[in-house]
């Protein structure tokens, strides 16, 4: 700084910067507030709770797909558990094999507990997590993912 | 006179009067008249009233902004028509399509002309952006306007892609739901970082964008207001500014000795500034550069009327004609109605996106984000960072320009190849390492390791020659050349499951 910190700002270029400034905070205030709009908080989309069926309608080892809900629910040993079909990659719709998940989009495979093998995938499917309700019914719940591994035992 | 007499008189003289009032100078058979033409037209002043000649060398632009400017034109008009009949709702989009290639009179031959039409322009977009670059056209005054031109390629980019949800049907879902990640994709970071719970800009980037954690209705309707509205509007008004600011500049780029090398105008040339002009005019005071200066003699200058204005009619014909052609030999694809349960496989975006999905298939971050936004800035540093004074509007034109070219082609060429060709048959990190973390695959990827191989041959060549400018053309050529071979790739060699195939037949059958 080369200028005296102390010297004195013209009453006049006060004004002007004051009123600039505060005309820039109303604008950036406005953005800011305005980017709400933006990010809806209702979605005409499915709900991302389901029933799935009566725990005694999976046999053991079963694996089912319930309609429109890109998710594959298993049944074994452990108990029930349902993993996401949705790429971690770029959201593409994984297929089930022996060999576990493969997506077609890239390539990306995942292993049968979601695991990722190969490919380009940044992290394992979702597991979502499953409750029983009142009605008897298994329900999946896709806005709530839970730790690889968590079983769910009627 | 009776007052009925002038009356009857002055409504003879209407006619007359409004073609005078609307013109308000005579026919351009002299150069006054012809300047006038150009400036006293809100349209036509964009245009300098006097281009010189140099800018009129064909060799020396190719038409190629022209031709992209009326592939514009053509796909604003086209776009209007289609605007009758489509409808922006996800039961009702795919159906109005159909309606429109089968059903509606001459929908077909319009829909056709305006895919083509989206096509021609990203290719003359590039390859306009080219030749600026290898004739040296972005320096001194025309820094700005090679930055507008970068923002204009952005907009022609954002536009082809809202425009390719708009039919909703299987390649469109896929190619934006991909795309669509592809916006969230900094959560490859945030995740490794542990922080997506707080800063999670690739979600909202995501939400933004289509209104929704998938793609349906309210991607549909955002899409289609962007496609209409927003980017036109923006892309119009941007093109102005870009039109407006080449003549701001003095014309197209030309070298010094300009004058010297075009030598006197032939006798049919004619009519130039006079060798001693009455009146100069007073709007070339504000050009700046090499503008016609007192003194010199002849300008080498000739009326933009009718000299500018003969070849842009010509071209924006020859576009026509390009268009026109295609859409009667080939219609555009449209694939099943969208079905948000079974992917397309294999889901390609346009090819001109084609390039980077190859990227993305090995790191959704930096090939989506990373590399282009590098790729961008490199691009808008060029002409700040050149600022050496080689010869302005010649193709490579600098001393050992040519060969830095060519050495630059083969190594970009053949880097990006060997890339490829590796990464295809040997895999890449997590091939070899499965448990590695995600965060290292993000940065080591086939996209980074060739952009930085790029960027290395670049200081190489600038170290070696202490040329700015060479070194902007070692990595413009290699940014083409990888551009060229990924598009080749992702567009001919891979197939379901992006996995390499010699030929679309040998695709295994489901």
């Amino acid at each position: 700084m080369s200028e005296p910190l102390d010297k004195p700002v013209k009453r006049r270029d006060f004004l002007g910067i004051a009123a600039f400034g505060t005309f820039l905070i109303a604008s950036a205030t406005a953005c800011f507030g305005i980017v709400r709009l933006f990010l809806p908080k209702v979605s005409p989309e499915l709900s991302r709770r389901f029933e799935i069926g009566e725990p005694q309608g999976f046999l053991l080892n079963e694996v089912k797909v319930p309609v429109g809900r890109s998710v594959y629910v298993f049944h074994d040993k452990n108990g029930f558990y349902a993993i996401s079909a949705k790429c971690t990659h770029l959201g593409c719709i994984v297929s089930y094999g022996p060999h576990g998940f493969s997506c077609p989009c890239h390539g990306s495979r995942f292993a049968s507990d979601g695991r990722v093998v190969s490919g380009s995938a940044p992290k394992a499917l979702d597991w979502y997590a499953i409750s029983l309700a009142p009605n008897g019914q298994l329900v999946v719940d896709k806005g709530k993912t839970v730790k690889n591994g968590t079983f769910f035992n009627v | 006179m009776s007052r009925f007499h002038v009356f009857v008189e002055n409504l003879k003289m209407v006619p007359g009067a409004f073609w005078n009032s609307f013109f308000r100078h005579g026919p351009p058979t002299t150069d006054r008249t012809r300047a006038e033409t150009v400036f006293h037209n809100v349209f036509l002043h964009i245009h300098p009233a006097r281009v010189h000649r140099w800018s009129l060398k064909p060799a020396l632009s190719l038409g190629l902004g022209v031709m992209a400017s009326a592939s514009y034109i053509i796909l604003a008009l086209t776009g209007i028509l289609l605007m009758l009949y489509y409808k922006p709702s996800t039961t009702l989009a795919y159906e109005s399509i159909k309606d429109i290639h089968f059903v509606v009179p001459t929908g077909r031959f319009v829909r056709n002309l305006h895919r083509w039409g989206a096509h021609l322009m990203v290719i003359t977009v590039i390859l306009h952006m080219s030749r600026v670059f290898f004739t040296s056209s972005y320096k001194s005054s025309r820094q700005f306007n090679w930055v507008v031109g970068l923002l204009l390629l952005a907009l022609t980019l954002m536009l082809s892609f809202t425009g390719y949800l708009l039919p909703w049907d299987q390649v469109a879902y896929w190619a934006i739901t991909i795309c669509a990640n592809i916006a969230q994709s900094p959560r490859e970071i945030t995740d490794a970082l542990n922080i997506t719970h707080f800063f999670d800009p690739g979600g909202m980037a995501k939400t933004i964008l289509i209104g929704g954690s998938e793609v349906g209705e309210d991607a549909l309707i955002r899409f289609n207001m962007l496609h209409c509205i927003v980017l036109p509007l923006a892309l119009s008004a941007v093109l102005c500014v870009h039109f407006w600011r080449i003549r701001k500049d003095g014309g197209l780029a030309r070298p010094d000795d300009a004058d010297q090398e075009l030598g006197t105008p032939p006798e049919g040339e004619k009519p130039l500034f006079t060798q001693s002009p009455q009146k100069t005019y007073g709007l070339m005071a504000f050009v700046r550069g090499s503008s016609p200066r007192v003194g010199k003699g002849p300008e080498n200058t000739l009326p933009a009327w009718p000299h500018l204005f003969y070849a842009e009619l010509a071209i924006f014909m020859i576009t026509i004609v390009i268009t026109l052609a295609i859409s009667l030999w080939m219609d555009a694809p449209l694939k099943e109605l969208a079905n948000p349960l079974v992917p397309e496989n294999p889901a390609k975006a346009p090819w001109y996106f084609l390039g980077l999905q190859e990227l993305v298939s090995y790191s959704a971050f930096m090939g989506g984000i990373g590399v282009p936004l590098v790729a961008l800035l490199g691009l808008f540093l060029i002409p700040y960072l050149d600022r050496e004074k080689t010869a302005e509007g010649r193709w490579f034109a600098a001393p050992g320009e040519k060969e830095v070219t060519l050495k630059s082609l083969f190594f970009g060429l053949t880097t990006v190849i060997l890339l490829e060709a590796f990464a295809i048959t040997c895999g890449w990190l997590r091939s070899w390492f499965p448990g590695i973390p995600t965060l290292i695959v993000t940065l080591i990827n086939p996209g980074s390791v060739l952009t930085l191989l790029y960027a290395l041959w670049s200081v190489h060549v600038l170290r070696k020659t202490g040329s700015m400018r060479l070194g902007a053309v070692a990595i413009f050529t290699c940014f083409l050349a990888g551009f060229l071979v990924l598009t080749i790739i992702a567009v001919q060699f891979r197939g379901p499951n992006w996995d390499f195939y010699w030929w679309p037949s040998l695709w295994p059958h489901h």
